[in-house]
């Protein structure tokens, strides 16, 4: 019966081909999620608009605007009297004012010579968009004491993403959201479109056996994902630039896992759903909306409710985003994630059992 | 004995406490159209899944192509053409390429199943549409195309579930046609129908209500023996005592 598995499987691949419009939907998908997050959507602090309040321009003060002048991410708009602070916070010249006291550099001298003064700098925010003031305002701070104060107590050093870069932290997500998207949503919905059709009870009817019917099924979305896998993952390379230190064996190979986990999901929904609309629902709404919100793909997981970590444990999109952030980041071999591999694959291995299981008895 | 295609005895199906089919007993003849009638509910389609080897019999007996109902469904599959109620071949596939999907699933070879093709397009008439997407098709058309595909792998009985709902009289007489052709040249048909003028061309026909068989024998002495004038006739006197469905 090889010849019917054949044909079963080429049957599948025409139907996909034969739907050019959600083919494209699926290839590009991933591309413009990438590139959304990639460049447009990013946390980093970019094109800070900086003027400053200083009674005198004396060394101290100059030296500081000289360091933020040069700053990539700072303009410098020039010195302002604290009377233009209000207005220009308000029509949106600048993002943020620095008002330096006018003994600053006394200050300076004072702490350099051990005694307990501290040069005092203040610093006004446009907070209204949160994360961009937070990051501002600890990026402006060390900019503007620079070296100058040997009052310095720490020194930071950010590993594996020196630049802060948000893209890298968002590929992971994006694969573990895409893959749920392709294989999961697809293949339930292509399952039950056969049974609302009624060609599921012809294909029952023949002699092929259902779980080779399923897996014929599979296949054309296996290949589709496979396809999906190197591409987002030569966009992440040459596109976003990340490093990718730990191998690309490991995230291959976990990646290969995680879709046929998706891939098992996608059956088990068509098991429960009888129609398409159904299917469409569960995946979107049961699946995705945990993965956004759970996964610690925009969220730190340590930064959710109690209930909603331990929730988060059974999100096998946790599992694989997790060990693809310490793999593709900071470039850890796969022996580094071998308990989420674990995880993932008994989590395969659990829902590809019931679900077959669940596909049998539904048929007597 | 090996003129009998299909052997019932006793067959039954309880789901719960609800028998769907209830001890029902019949023969069928090889070449025989077969008409299986009964109002919705009556429980057709469930002795037909049974038939078919889709569903288990909950008690009871039955051999279809010389295999047994209870033991070798699997092999029942392999001998048996079906075609479903709604239609359900492959609207983006084309049509030569849904009857190579078919010709694969029963394990044609492929020389055969270019041989299979081209003879079944030649009597469709449909030589020109092997390359159609089967969704352009006429509604008609389509309905041959699925008893073809049903006939691809030479089955030896093929059933028919209510193959000619929604399509209009020159259609419906066309398709008996295909029936008729199949017929004589061996295949038995086993067929379910709504259309009591469709009951007229089968060789026998046989009644259920309400689970049973209720009646069975040629149209012919059917309406003699309820002394009807139509076959319409002998299905409402029959029907008037049905507990369910309607």
């Amino acid at each position: 019966m090889k010849n019917a598995f054949g044909s079963f499987a080429k049957k599948e691949s025409l139907h996909i081909l034969r739907d050019k419009r959600t083919m494209l939907v699926v290839m590009l998908i991933p591309v413009i999620l990438m590139v959304l997050f990639g460049f447009a959507i990013s946390t980093e602090v970019n094109n800070i608009n900086v003027a400053v309040v200083a009674g005198e321009r004396t060394d101290g003060v100059r030296d500081a605007v000289e360091r933020l002048s040069q700053n990539e991410y700072f303009t410098f708009k020039g010195y302002i009297t604290p009377n233009n602070i209000d207005p220009w916070m308000r029509s949106g010249k600048v993002d943020a004012v620095a008002v330096f006291d006018s003994d600053f550099d006394k200050r300076i001298a004072q702490s350099a010579a051990g005694l307990p003064t501290k040069p005092v700098v203040q610093l006004i925010v446009d907070a209204s968009n949160v994360n961009t003031a937070a990051s501002a305002t600890a990026y402006l701070q060390s900019v503007i004491l620079g070296s100058a104060s040997p009052q310095t107590m720490f020194e930071t050093r950010m590993l594996f993403n020196p630049q802060m870069k948000s893209a890298y932290n968002f590929v992971p997500g994006i694969m573990g959201l895409i893959f749920i998207l392709v294989c999961a949503l697809m293949t339930s919905v292509s399952i039950v479109r056969e049974k609302e059709m009624g060609t599921m009870e012809v294909l029952l009817v023949s002699p092929v056996s259902p779980s080779k019917i399923i897996f014929a099924k599979m296949i054309p979305y296996f290949a589709i994902s496979c396809i999906v896998l190197i591409t987002v993952l030569l966009l992440a390379r040459y596109l976003l630039e990340i490093p990718m230190s730990g191998g690309i064996g490991g995230i291959f190979s976990l990646s290969l896992l995680y879709i046929l986990l998706s891939l098992s999901l996608g059956l088990l929904v068509s098991t429960i759903a009888t129609t398409q609309m159904a299917a469409l629902l569960i995946s979107a709404m049961v699946m995705m909306m945990p993965i956004l919100m759970l996964s610690g793909m925009l969220f730190p997981i340590e930064n959710l409710p109690k209930f909603f970590q331990v929730v988060s444990n059974i999100i096998p999109a946790r599992w694989y985003i997790d060990a693809v952030r310490k793999m593709m980041i900071q470039g850890l071999p796969i022996a580094a994630v071998w308990k989420n591999y674990a995880i993932l694959m008994g989590m395969t291995v659990a829902i590809l059992g019931v679900s077959l299981k669940k596909f049998n008895d539904k048929l007597e | 004995m090996n003129d009998i295609i299909i052997s019932v005895s006793e067959l039954t199906k309880r789901f719960g406490n609800f028998t769907a089919v209830d001890r029902i007993s019949f023969d069928v003849r090889r070449g025989e159209i077969f008409g299986f009638l009964g109002a919705n509910g009556a429980g057709k389609t469930t002795a037909m899944r049974m038939l078919c080897g889709l569903s288990y019999p909950s008690s009871g007996n039955g051999v279809v192509a010389g295999y047994d109902v209870l033991t070798e469904g699997e092999k029942i599959k392999r001998h048996i053409g079906y075609m479903s109620q709604r239609f359900s071949l492959y609207n983006d596939l084309t049509v030569g390429e849904n009857m190579r999907l078919f010709a694969g699933i029963y394990g044609l070879s492929r020389k055969q199943t270019e041989q299979r093709i081209s003879e079944l397009l030649m009597q469709l008439n449909f030589s020109s549409e092997r390359n159609t997407l089967v969704s352009s098709l006429p509604l008609g058309w389509k309905q041959k195309l699925s008893f073809a595909i049903a006939s691809i792998h030479k089955p030896e009985v093929i059933f028919l579930d209510e193959p000619t709902g929604g399509v209009d009289p020159v259609t419906r007489r066309q398709f008996w046609e295909m029936i008729y052709e199949a017929a004589e040249k061996g295949t038995t048909i086993f067929v379910t129908t709504h259309y009591m003028d469709e009951a007229e061309y089968c060789s026998r026909v046989s009644i259920m209500v309400d689970g049973k068989i209720r009646a069975l024998d040629t149209p012919s002495r059917l309406k003699q023996q309820f002394s009807a004038k139509s076959m319409d006739e002998v299905f409402r006197t029959l029907a008037r005592g049905a507990e369910r469905g309607m």
